[in-house]
């Protein structure tokens, strides 16, 4: 492999990934005063961040009384009980503080009459344990995360962050268990570098394009998850996949769980409100899992709207314009460009679509990222936030602006951690070449394929594999058909053809990469889900409709070498970090 | 008089044809800038034909089509593919815009794809916005205030911040100053419609305790006063901004202070 020319950098610290948690954690690292390097596939105002619309939620209480335990029991009745509690008060405790920095970095949030925060209503965000509707969830119009993403790019601009942008990580470098950095591929000039750090973030986002339909990015290909697993290590609860109640029908574009804060609501072919007979009290904001599979449910009993009879319709024409002008002026746009809707007049065609991935890499509450074998156990010198990671805040199902506040209440915490761990201008030990031989070995192999099967048929045969075995509901029949069929298209890589062979933003390669790191994940995703026979949150058994607390209270852990997986469970943290707050027992979740 | 020639290998050639295999009666013509770094090779156009009964709607569609089933070495960037993420802002039809927003069916006869205008080509429709990010930094875009209240947030009024609509919604696609006459000439110097934009929704910030510094700093003939009302970056902007007006702005605080 010598016949790479490879460049070698060393820093105390690297990010990967310059999105929301990347971001924010580069700017925490950097005002530490650790050498630190953001490594990027996209420019950081690319990364998928900006799409996120309709807020961040955090207890700051501008529109009423609000308390960050009652956020805390709403995640953790969100997650349906597969959060982990110490990490679950950490996040609810931290976001007020987390946010308010936010405003001071320059986010321009939407105002109250008197100048504070907006903040709106969301999807299963109650006051006082579940009794009532409380504001809790800070918007800037619907278009928060671009608003967020922006600002904390300018914050790291200011902090002097260094970037590798348009570098495409390829793996990590291991030394007996730990993290040594990582090995990257410049798309601008087709040349290798290897990053050397006391401590790797990863912050590579959700694998969203493992499924044919999808709000995420063509860029959403959890590259780090993948990185982690090619590593030996495991990622956990991968089962976990959340559709969105309103992904645009054909075109699966976002229209913001906003909406239904501001008032909207769905309806069926029949004019009915049907969320009313699901949820009675939260209806149409009740959390997402309920409302995807109410809207499938719906869908299948013949109710459905159009031709095929296969969406539902989101309507929002009664609210008043002035509040669809100022609060919900991106999705009015989205909703013209893709549905050729006027939402002042018609209701928007949605469909469930995947959105979000609840699993990743096991972390603790510092960011630190666990081994999966022993429950407290970490792998020294690597660290994972944002949605790549499983802290886990979210359990089987994340509540609508969790994500956002995720990002950054990790991202600073990985910063803060890292701070601790990693003493500025530590030498670098040397770690030989044998790591980066292998890595380079799988870059060479795909590169010169030149097989039968083309990158777009492999990655179309496991898109749809997912879609149709993986969704909504799942059963063992379905499930069991998705196991077999996934590792046909892992299989189709023996034979795969590159076309491109220049190294300067090879983009076949790239996507070549990509798939090679979606489908590790899909395989991941589906044998958790066949080995998971209990229903929760957004994993719904249709064999095993009731959620089964004393088998499956429990995180999946799943290794994945090659096509071979290997599934073991960790307990769920039933200890809270401080006595601030008290255990939430296992209820049945309503709403 | 000096004769200007473009020098023989920035000439633009006649590329590859690709013949519809599909065997579709409802065919369009795409042509697309092509240019491999790697290969010494002049630039060309290759012109792909395409089977439009299975594909959906935006420019963006068709390139993915052609990526997916006719020719995987085309290079171009695209993410998010609605509107947000500014990735896959390109030439389409001699306008700029987003391929992921930019219907095809607005575009009548052949279609014509290049990368932006006036940039660095790195590959085929991928072109290099380093310049663009360096000056976007050089305005300093994040809030500087003195404020010492750390547990709430800095008070702002609905009125002040309705005037951040317009400026802060801009993705950095480069559709406006890529369009703009001024800074093809002179965009070492001219910062651009897009970073003067960006100038502006920090310096009318109600938060920001350093409007005055910086209006300063971008009080320059080059930097600002470059800008000629041409107006094509309000013509291109996507997102349906007017930096034209917002540089207006800037001219007129400046002349008014």
């Amino acid at each position: 492999m010598s016949a790479y020319k490879i460049i070698d950098h060393e820093y105390d610290v690297i990010v990967l990934g310059a999105g929301g948690s990347g971001l924010r954690a580069a700017v925490g690292l950097s005002e530490a005063g650790l050498k630190t390097a953001c490594i990027s596939k996209v420019f950081p105002t690319r990364s998928h961040t900006s799409a996120a619309q309709g807020g961040i939620s955090a207890a700051l209480g501008n529109m009423g009384e609000d308390d960050w335990r009652w956020h805390m029991y709403d995640t953790v009745k969100g997650a349906d009980w597969l959060g982990d509690q110490d990490s679950i008060e950490y996040l609810c405790k931290e976001a007020p503080k987390a946010v308010i920095e936010l405003e001071k970095y320059g986010v321009p949030f939407s105002r109250t009459d008197d100048g504070k925060i907006y903040q709106r209503p969301f999807g299963g965000m109650t006051k006082n344990y579940g009794n009532g509707i409380v504001q809790r969830t800070c918007a800037a119009a619907d278009r928060t995360g671009h608003a967020i993403l922006h600002t904390l790019y300018g914050q790291a601009l200011k902090h002097k962050t260094k970037f590798f942008i348009e570098y495409f990580a390829l793996d990590l470098l291991m030394k007996d268990g730990e993290c040594k950095g990582l090995i990257a591929w410049n798309l601008n000039d087709g040349t290798i570098h290897r990053f050397r750090a006391h401590s790797t973030i990863i912050a590579t986002g959700g694998y969203g394009k493992a499924y044919f339909s999808a709000t995420s990015a063509h860029t959403c290909t959890g590259d780090g998850n993948a990185m982690v697993l090619r590593a030996g290590m495991p990622l956990q609860d991968m089962e976990f996949v959340q559709f969105h109640p309103t992904g645009i029908y054909g075109h699966g574009t976002l229209i913001s769980e906003g909406v239904r804060g501001e008032g909207g609501y769905l309806v069926n072919s029949k004019g009915e409100r049907f969320m009313e007979r699901y949820a009675p009290n939260a209806k149409d904001l009740a959390s997402r899992d309920v409302v995807s599979r109410s809207m499938s449910i719906e869908i299948n009993e013949g109710r459905g709207v159009g031709k095929e009879k296969d969406h539902v319709h989101l309507h929002l024409s009664h609210l008043d314009k002035s509040i669809i002008e100022s609060r919900l002026p991106g999705i009015t746009e989205a909703a013209r460009l893709f549905a050729n809707v006027d939402v002042t007049k018609e209701p928007i065609p949605v469909v469930p679509t995947v959105h979000y991935n609840m699993g990743g890499i096991p972390t603790n509450y510092k960011a630190e990222v666990l081994t999966g074998t022993d429950s407290n156990k970490t792998v020294s010198g690597l660290m994972a936030i944002g949605e790549a990671a499983c802290v886990s805040v979210h359990g089987a199902n994340r509540l609508g602006s969790n994500s956002l506040i995720d990002l950054v209440v990790f991202g600073r915490a990985a910063a803060m951690r890292a701070a601790e761990l990693v003493k500025p201008g530590t030498p670098h030990e040397d770690i030989g070449e044998s790591e980066t031989e292998k890595c380079l070995e799988r870059f060479d192999k795909l590169k010169n394929s030149n097989g039968e099967n083309s990158t777009a048929e492999l990655r179309l045969s496991m898109q749809k594999t997912m879609q149709s075995k993986c969704a909504v509901f799942r059963t063992e029949k379905t499930l069991k058909e998705g196991v077999d069929q996934i590792r046909k298209a892992y299989d189709g890589m023996d034979s795969i053809s590159v076309k491109d062979k220049s190294l300067v933003f090879n983009t076949d390669l790239v996507e070549t990469l990509e798939f090679d790191n979606l489908v590790r994940q899909a395989i991941t995703t589906v044998d958790s889900a066949y080995n998971r026979q209990e229903s929760r949150g957004a994993h719904a058994r249709e064999d095993f409709p009731k959620r089964d607390d004393e088998k499956f209270m429990q995180h999946t852990i799943a290794w994945c070498n090659g096509k071979d997986t290997k599934i073991g469970y960790r307990p769920v943290s039933k200890t809270t970090l401080t006595n601030e707050v008290q255990y939430f027992p296992p209820q049945e979740r309503v709403y | 008089m000096v004769q200007i020639n473009l020098p023989k290998n920035s000439e633009v050639q006649k590329g590859n044809y690709y013949q519809d295999k599909t065997g579709s009666k409802n065919i369009r013509k795409v042509n697309v800038y092509r240019w491999d770094p790697s290969n010494g090779e002049n630039p060309r156009v290759d012109t792909y034909e395409v089977d439009m009964d299975n594909c959906p709607s935006k420019v963006l569609d068709i390139l993915n089509k052609i990526k997916n089933e006719i020719d995987p070495s085309l290079a171009y960037r695209r993410s998010c593919a609605h509107g947000v993420c500014g990735s896959c802002a390109m030439n389409m039809d001699g306008k700029n815009g987003l391929a992921c927003t930019k219907p095809h069916s607005e575009i009548e006869g052949d279609i014509n794809i290049y990368p932006l205008p006036h940039l660095k080509v790195k590959k085929d429709l991928i072109g290099d916005l380093s310049g663009l990010y360096k000056q976007y930094e050089s305005i300093e875009p994040w809030l500087k205030t003195n404020t010492k209240v750390e547990t709430t947030e800095i008070i702002q009024s609905k009125k002040d911040r309705k005037k951040l609509d317009g400026a802060y919604e801009c993705i950095m696609c480069a559709c406006c100053s890529t369009s703009c006459p001024s800074y093809w000439w002179n965009g070492d110097k001219y910062l651009g419609p897009a970073v003067l934009l960006q100038a502006y929704r920090w310096i009318v910030d109600s938060r920001d305790d350093e409007r005055k510094e910086r209006l300063k700093k971008v009080a320059d003939e080059l930097k600002l006063y470059r800008c000629h009302t041409i107006m094509n970056c309000t013509n291109a902007c996507p997102k349906g901004l007017n930096p034209a007006k917002a540089i207006a702005e800037l001219k007129k605080m400046l002349a008014t202070s």
